[in-house]
């Protein structure tokens, strides 16, 4: 284990292992510190917060369902909690940290202005069913960042309400099932091409399609050819096609540059195209969906408008429409009317011809989101979100030009890639896998990019860098890429068991899901 | 632009790098009609923070925050004093920026964090196993359907009247392309809800029976005869939780017989935030139904050298990797606000969620007591945690309460508007009364009351 391997590199912390133990009592190394579960370390007598003692003789009038028996929860004072979550928080990798080049999930800086202004008591103390004459600012944010995404896109109409991408994908797909089911048939298939994100299949089935693949041509992108056969098998004007769901730029990193082609075939069969806008960053403020015929897209706005992703969300996803599927938006939206004032539009006060599919959500959508994303769409205004997708655009060419002469990359030759560069694990040696080289780039200090996805490519590796990283940054990175690949392909074994500096080695997953543990019991005496 | 490190320099030796000669060559696939000359036109040019911070804050100017009236909104989203510290710790940049745990070994920080979160939410609904969250409760309520219609092979859903109107809007829309039938109702005005009326409605078709507690009048029901009801006939029981504060004060639905309990958690550590985002729970009492949930789940392994360890797990289950076949369409969860939630309630713990729960009863109580004085109002309620309604005597409740707003006090909901057009349910108007209600607030609210419904025009 300690032998340096042919780079020099070393796997293992020499101290640690030259006793075989351990080289502290406590587990912890220095600033790597072991953190107990709350369960195990609070009481059900402490708590943080000072209220009142139960007065036992105060009036109840709770229908004779008082609680009897304990909840089981444990409490913590203030400063243990602050300790507890601050130890907890360095056992997790951020953008803050370091560079995070997920593929297709855009670990973009997350400006803090947004962070200070969404915090603002005008935003955030406001009630979703407060008179709407008290809120009018809170309307008006709505009504100002639903212009800027309908500009930046090129589209007349868009819904606020989705919570994230993958309910703005069903709110997308629920209006195209609306509008041909208004015009006499729902129809019965969605055509999604096999790099999809695992969301639009999900999607299309729950809204009640057969899903089908899309052939794709050996450069990564939809075969055009095959697309348009299958779209005329129902014969002419009568296709079971109702829409197509392409990602623009697609999986592989690659803009679709048939897709408006692409859209003018599915509308002459009457189908609708859907546009999954995941990667809408690597576009925004250069190109307008609406320029390529696309009818409905959803926006991360986690993605493209620097949201932050939180540990996993909340995200929020509006979802721009066409002219054609407009009337089918979900409610509630915001109106302004004639005399300039806002309104929340629902049922009761809808348009005759509004066709609405109705609710998706409780309230009104993601607000802590959007006044987020449009105090970053201010900062950037429409120069700097040009800028934007150019340096990430950019960003990631350099990194395939600089990495492809060394890592397998399928798709260099199918001209430059948008946001992101797609490489695969052919030719690692010793067995080793997309896998390892993850667990590898960990101990040198990154975030690993994504793995296994798009699956098109065998141990797919999609490495997105944002364009809020430094050259020096990304020219680090691209040494420390470059040291890994190569032991990769050495097949240097002791990448097997990487990371060796992280806070855990590797988990055993397959142990998790046989007898599933998901949550914390009493230890038995 | 202070968000963009790349320097011109850089810009032109990474273009170099790249072979291409200016920025458009990367761009060369977007087919001519979608080329622009220049920035996208009718958008302001890049602005200075403080010229940012200037238009937001004029803005925000123009609501009335809750912190500066007296407020008594509910009906779904409720106000309670978020310690100091659950923003520290949710402004952590490590939980901040990082995302979902792909890579367990560098995640462990939001792996544990929802792994107590599961627990904490686990035992406050009185179930087996809770989930890494959802959107909000709305769509939680919705994912508890489907997954009852799968548990049972039935495609029926009774819906109480008694439940949320959105809450049941959501599910209306979501059943339309999925082919459940859902049966629902509207609210009866009356002292207790009418369960013999609810529970006839279930039958061997049915796959679940969804049930508020405390339901969108603020009563409390005996959740265990719906069970019985319930379970006779085969269905699931879904209890539908809109603020779990109250489960401090009373017996959990799982206690009582539910098979799934779902939620809305923004109460805790979330904040109002105009409706979102908020914090979808969700839960099940029987183990067994675990691979039948929707969402993320967090589980207890171990790692290579044998030390306790977090992961996602069970994610078969999930689109990622089922594609059409998975349990539902959802990728995200809440992360954030589930950290704000798990925080929140370790800062209360037992004793102090059990006192924060009893501080709003103790509030309500005090208010019911005082607003039922006022002439023409009565409390309908026979019981209720921290929300009641109250029926104005034949005045109509939405006008009320924009009236209320104009004289600066935000005084509740009216049902009428939830319930457009229903005519019964116009003249009642939902207060909720949170530990942040003062006692000079309540007196406000009765005192504006008395006026707004002196000021109306006899019908």
């Amino acid at each position: 284990m300690n032998a340096p391997n042919k780079s020099g590199w070393k796997p293992t912390m020499e101290v640690a292992d030259a006793s075989g133990e351990t080289v502290t009592t406590t587990g912890n190394r220095a600033l790597m510190l072991e953190e107990r579960l709350i369960f195990e370390i609070g009481k059900a007598e402490t708590t943080g917060v000072d209220l009142p003692e139960i007065d036992k003789r105060a009036p109840s009038r709770l229908g004779g369902f008082e609680r009897s028996e304990p909840i089981g929860l444990v409490g913590l004072t203030e400063p243990e909690t602050v300790r507890h979550y601050t130890r907890l928080s360095r056992q997790n990798y951020g953008i803050d940290l370091g560079f995070f080049p997920l593929g297709s999930c855009t670990m973009k800086h997350n400006p803090r202005l947004n962070e200070k202004l969404a915090r603002l008591p005008g935003f955030a103390d406001i009630h979703p069913l407060a008179p709407q004459s008290s809120v009018q600012g809170a309307l008006e944010v709505i009504d100002q960042l639903a212009t800027w995404l309908k500009t930046l896109t090129g589209m007349p109409g868009v819904a606020m309400s989705p919570k994230a991408g993958a309910h703005g994908e069903l709110c997308g797909i629920l209006a195209i099932r609306a509008a041909h089911t208004a015009a006499g048939n729902p129809r019965e298939v969605v055509l999604v091409p096999e790099s999809a994100h695992g969301t639009n299949p999900a999607t299309a089935a729950f809204a009640g399609y057969k899903v089908e693949n899309i052939p794709a041509t050996p450069e990564g992108r939809v075969d055009v050819e095959a697309l348009k056969a299958r779209l005329g098998k129902g014969g002419e004007g009568d296709s079971d096609v109702a829409a197509v769901m392409i990602t623009n730029p697609n999986t592989c990193g690659l803009f679709e540059k048939d897709f408006r082609t692409i859209a003018d075939a599915v509308h002459a069969v009457g189908g609708y195209v859907y546009c999954d806008g995941a990667n809408f960053n690597a576009i925004v403020g250069r190109v307008r969906p609406g320029d390529l015929g696309v009818d409905a897209m959803h926006i991360n706005l986690h993605k493209t408008f620097s949201t932050p992703h939180g540990g996993g969300g909340p995200g929020s996803g509006p979802v721009v429409f066409s002219e054609a599927l407009m009337p089918f938006a979900p409610l509630p939206y915001v109106e302004k009317d004639e005399a300039g004032e806002f309104h929340i539009v629902e049922e009761e006060n809808a348009d005759a011809e509004h066709q609405t599919f109705g609710r998706m959500t409780a309230f009104h959508g993601q607000m802590g989101m959007f006044t987020r994303a449009l105090t970053y769409m201010l900062s950037h205004g429409a120069d700097g979100l040009k800028q934007v997708s150019e340096d990430a655009v950019l960003n990631a060419n350099y990194i395939l030009r600089s990495l492809e002469d060394i890592l397998h990359a399928p798709f260099a030759d199918s001209g430059p890639c948008m946001h992101e560069a797609l490489f695969g694990d052919k030719d690692f040696g010793g067995g080793l896998s997309t896998l390892d080289l993850a667990k590898g780039l960990i101990d040198e200090g990154y975030h690993p990019m994504t793995v296994y996805f798009p699956l098109v490519v065998h141990g797919a590796m999609l490495v997105e860098p944002t364009e809020t990283e430094s050259k020096a940054s990304i020219d680090q990175f691209i040494t420390a890429f470059r040291h890994v690949v190569q032991r990769a392909l050495d097949g240097d074994e002791t990448l097997k068991q990487a990371p060796y500096f992280a806070p855990r080695r590797r988990l055993d997953e397959t142990a998790a899901a046989r007898k599933p543990k998901l949550a914390w019991e009493e230890p038995a005496e | 632009m202070r968000y963009l490190p790349l320097t011109d320099t850089d810009r032109a030796e990474m273009l170099a790098k790249c072979g291409a000669s200016s920025i458009d060559d990367l761009f060369v696939d977007v087919p001519e009609v979608a080329r622009l000359d220049g920035p996208i036109r009718d958008l302001p040019m890049h602005a200075s923070e403080m010229a940012v911070e200037r238009h937001m804050k004029a803005l925000a100017g123009k609501n009335l925050a809750a912190e500066n009236t007296p407020f008594f909104i509910g009906a779904g989203a409720y106000r309670h004093h978020i310690p100091a510290s659950v923003d520290t710790v949710i402004s952590r940049g490590e939980f901040l920026t990082a995302y979902t745990p792909y890579q367990p070994e560098i995640a462990q920080g939001t792996l544990q964090m929802l792994f107590e979160f599961q627990t904490q939410v686990a035992r406050l609904y009185g179930c087996a196993v809770a989930n890494a969250s959802l959107y909000d409760g709305s769509t939680a309520c919705w994912e508890a359907v489907a997954m009852a219609t799968r548990v049972t092979r039935r495609k029926r859903a009774v819906l109480s009247g008694s439940l949320h109107p959105h809450y049941a809007q959501v599910v209306k829309t979501m059943a339309q392309y999925t082919g459940e039938e859902i049966a629902d109702a509207q609210p009866a005005i009356t002292t207790e809800p009418n369960l013999d009326t609810l529970t006839a409605r279930i039958d061997e078709d049915t796959a679940c029976v969804v049930v508020q507690y405390p339901d969108i009048l603020g009563r409390i029901s005996d959740l265990s005869k719906v069970a019985d009801a319930a379970r006779a006939k085969g269905a699931l029981l879904v209890v539908v939780n809109t603020e779990p504060v109250a489960l401090g004060a009373i017996t959990s639905p799982g206690e009582m017989g539910a098979d799934i309990v779902v939620g809305e958690g923004q109460a805790l550590g979330v904040g109002l935030q105009f409706g979102g985002p908020y914090l979808g729970l969700f839960a099940v009492r029987d183990p067994k139904h675990v691979r039948q949930m929707p969402g993320r789940l967090c589980g207890e392994t171990v790692d290579a050298e044998g030390k306790r360890g977090f992961v996602l797990t069970l994610s078969t289950r999930e689109q990622h990797i089922r594609r059409e076949k998975a349990t539902s369409n959802i990728c995200t969860n809440s992360g954030l606000c589930a950290l704000a939630f798990t925080t929140h309630m370790t800062l209360l713990g037992e004793k102090g969620l059990r006192q924060l729960a009893a501080e709003n009863h103790r509030l309500a109580c005090l208010a019911a007591d005082r607003l039922e004085k006022v002439p023409g109002v009565s409390l309908l309620n026979n019981s209720f945690f921290n929300e009641f309604t109250l029926m104005l005597d034949g005045k109509p409740a939405r006008e009320i309460v924009r009236d209320l707003a104009d004289r600066g006090v935000l005084g509740g909901v009216s049902l009428g508007r939830l319930y457009p057009g229903v005519e019964a349910l116009e003249h009642a108007l939902l207060v909720a009364v949170t530990e942040t209600t003062t006692e000079d607030d309540i007196d406000r609210l009765a005192i504006e009351l008395h006026d707004a419904l002196a000021a109306q025009v006899p019908a």
